[in-house]
């Protein structure tokens, strides 16, 4: 008998001392067709119909976005084509005074959460205004560098745990995130002390051009909660009724005290990375056009149909009443004069430490020169003429 | 008033602090059961609990992001990171969330924390444990560096820093923890987060100092005012903002200066002082600024470190050498 034989045969008798399991939640197929019962919520018309004026109205506004940034009036932007249900259906979950950690991909939870269109631009545009939004206060700006929110994550649920609030803190961030400590970090924590943190991975299967396969061995994005000692859970994220079910168990059991939980939302990236990304440079158009097939809007759009929920009608009137929205929003944002050079320096700390007044008047005494040569110059035209 | 020594200062104020204050919490590895490496938070979960004294996992990163969460919530951390050699995983944290929250929100959401740890060699420890990387720290914008030099402004300087409203560094020079001692009172009086300290007053030159290397300058002070030179002995404090003003009357007066930190030399916040000097005061100098620091090595091991750690010797030789220069 070999060695090996030997030592799998005795690895057989050794007990199992722990077993898990991750379970996979959807109800609506690519088509639109219902999966297995739906849950409860999918019956009020008006949610969803909401969800799926918030997803129409996401895509609209990225669209723009992106025609913008094209045209040199926005800076680089990360489109979310593809990945609307994601966010609406979480954001869709949340009361108020929970508190949102957006990733940048995240505008259609932004959006529902009561930000305005001109703010996301002012942002994306170059202004810092834009995260001085009408959402939320307390919620949020966008976390540029990924996965260092899920540590603010847990902070905010850490508070929120002290003062004994019924609050819930969420946080997004992309599959590649999951490759980052941070995430650990924050998940090791928040599962040791059961916060209400609720982690929602947007599993788009891709980090700019690294696919899911390089970035991780394991079978799921949502097993990764089970080490932290807390269920984690994949739905299928083009499945709005799914997310929002998943999300509003999740949340609903965090804000009574049953601590944190991981949803991986599977979903597919079906525009490029941003604006600055060209996605034909590695991945294949066939597979592009296979995940158009599953897409969230289509699939919302064909359920309400054949529920008698939505109609032509209604369809063109909202594709109207976006696009002008997008435009009025976009009329503020490019209206919107710069700020002061000068205001580089406010809020830097709450008061202005004097070595850095200093600074900020060189800058002033620098703008006030320009400004006299430029009226000395016309001066001199108006005598010259 | 009781003699204490710069850690029992450091505790004193976290606990008066956390008395007065019902939203600052402590949080970090093992300060909780044992009261910290360094036993600086000793006794204070006995005193306010386990969810306001938070022994975290071994996660430095978790320690400072969980710093800037609970911040943005309004309540005030204090995160403690055993050794400076460990804060390096904090350093995505302070650079690109806790020093511009409230920048990038316009004010919205602001993040008062402290993260305090240990700073400085001198205490024959293992590898890493003996960084001084202030400067670093000392470059980002949007943050507050102090570093104390004795008890009394442990004491104040950490009421100062708990009580700010934005984020603030807070060194502790390990090799005075214990050596140190001085009267504090224990009576809430906070100091000033961007003024410098005038330790002794002196015509012939100015020695610039902070931390633990306070105490050789002004050593080297006692020795220098035998051979009849009269120094002028600056405690810092605050590198971040710094106070340029006190630094300038100082020089402007002597028209010497020594610049004295055990971090290396190149790079080191006194090259910063330096090019102050030279900007500003270059007209009252009566000799070039001179710089006594640690060399551009890898911080020895114990076996070597008292070569690389600046010495009354060097700090009063460079002295000496400004006053003769010409």
């Amino acid at each position: 008998m070999d060695t090996l034989t030997t030592r799998e045969s005795a690895d057989d008798e050794l007990p199992v001392i722990a077993r898990f399991e991750v379970r996979h939640r959807s109800y609506i197929s690519p088509a639109g067709m219902p999966l297995r019962k739906l849950p409860a919520f999918a019956s009020d018309v008006a949610l969803l119909t909401a969800l799926y004026r918030a997803m129409v109205l996401a895509r609209a506004f990225d669209l723009k976005a992106v025609s913008l940034q094209r045209t040199g009036r926005l800076g680089t932007y990360a489109v979310a084509l593809g990945q609307e249900a994601v966010a609406a259906g979480v954001a869709s979950a949340m009361r108020t005074e929970d508190v949102l950690l957006p990733s940048y991909r995240d505008n259609a939870a932004l959006l529902w959460r009561g930000v305005k269109m001109e703010e996301i631009l002012l942002y994306w545009g170059g202004d810092e205004r834009g995260n001085l939004f009408s959402g939320p206060p307390h919620d949020f700006p966008y976390c540029i560098p990924v996965a260092s929110q899920a540590p603010h994550a847990a902070g905010v649920g850490f508070a929120f745990k002290l003062r004994k609030e019924p609050r819930v803190a969420v946080c997004f961030f992309g599959d590649g995130a999951t490759s980052k400590g941070d995430l650990w970090e924050a998940m090791n924590f928040a599962g040791v002390h059961k916060l209400p943190v609720i982690f929602v991975a947007n599993n788009n299967q891709w980090a700019i051009s690294v696919p899911l396969k390089l970035q991780t061995a394991s079978e799921t994005l949502a097993q990764k909660a089970i080490a932290a000692g807390f269920a984690g859970e994949q739905v299928d994220g083009n499945d709005v009724i799914a997310v929002c079910a998943a999300a509003e168990e999740a949340i609903t059991a965090a804000r009574a005290g049953e601590g944190p939980r991981l949803i991986e939302a599977l979903t597919y990236r079906l525009g490029d990375h941003t604006t600055a990304d060209d996605a034909a440079r590695y991945r294949p158009p066939e597979e592009v056009q296979t995940h158009w097939k599953e897409e969230p809007v289509a699939r919302l759009r064909a359920y309400l149909v054949s529920r008698n929920a939505w109609t032509k009608a209604q369809e063109e009137a909202l594709a109207s009443e976006c696009q002008d929205r997008v435009e009025i929003a976009v009329e503020h944002y490019l209206a919107t004069a710069a700020q002061a050079p000068v205001t580089m320096f406010d809020h830097l700390y709450a008061e202005l430490p004097d070595a850095y007044a200093k600074q900020r008047q060189e800058l002033e005494d620098k703008l006030e020169d320009k400004l006299e040569d430029k009226l000395e110059d016309k001066l001199e035209d108006k005598t010259r003429g | 008033m009781a003699e204490r020594t710069l850690v029992e200062a450091v505790n004193l104020a976290l606990g008066l602090a956390m008395t007065a204050d019902p939203n600052v919490v402590v949080l970090g590895e093992d300060v909780g059961v044992t009261g910290g490496v360094f036993r600086a938070t000793v006794g204070l979960q006995q005193r306010f609990g386990r969810d306001r004294v938070v022994d975290t996992p071994l996660s430095e990163l978790l320690i400072s992001g969980l710093c800037v969460g609970m911040a943005a919530q309004g309540l005030r951390p204090v995160g403690e990171i055993q050794f400076m050699g460990f804060l390096y995983p904090c350093i995505d944290q302070l650079v690109n969330h806790a020093s511009r929250l409230r920048h990038r929100t316009q004010g919205r959401l602001t993040c008062p924390m402290v993260l305090r740890t240990p700073h400085g060699a001198g205490i024959r420890a293992p590898e890493h444990h003996s960084e001084a990387t202030e400067a670093m720290l000392a470059h980002i914008p949007g943050l507050r560096v102090v570093i104390p030099s004795s008890p009394e402004r442990a004491y104040g300087l950490l009421l100062a820093a708990i009580r700010d409203p934005d984020p603030v560094i807070f060194l502790e020079p390990t090799r005075i923890y214990r050596a140190a001692k001085g009267d504090v009172e224990d009576d809430g009086e906070a100091l000033p987060l961007d003024v410098a300290f005038v330790l002794k007053e002196g015509r012939d030159v100015t020695l610039i100092s902070w931390g633990a290397m306070v105490k050789e300058t002004s050593a080297a002070a006692d020795l220098l005012a035998e051979e009849g030179i009269d120094a002028e002995v600056i405690d810092l404090a605050t590198l971040k903002p710094y106070d340029e003003e006190t630094v300038l009357g100082s020089v402007s007066k002597t028209g010497r200066c020594v610049i004295v930190h055990e971090a290396a030399r190149t790079g080191g916040f006194g090259a910063e002082i330096a090019a102050l000097i030279a900007e500003r005061a270059l007209l009252s100098l009566l000799a070039p600024p001179i710089r006594v620091t640690g060399y551009d090595t890898i911080i020895p091991l114990p076996r070597l470190e008292q070569h690389y750690m600046p010495s009354v010797d060097r700090i009063a030789s460079a002295a000496r050498q400004v006053c003769q220069f010409g």
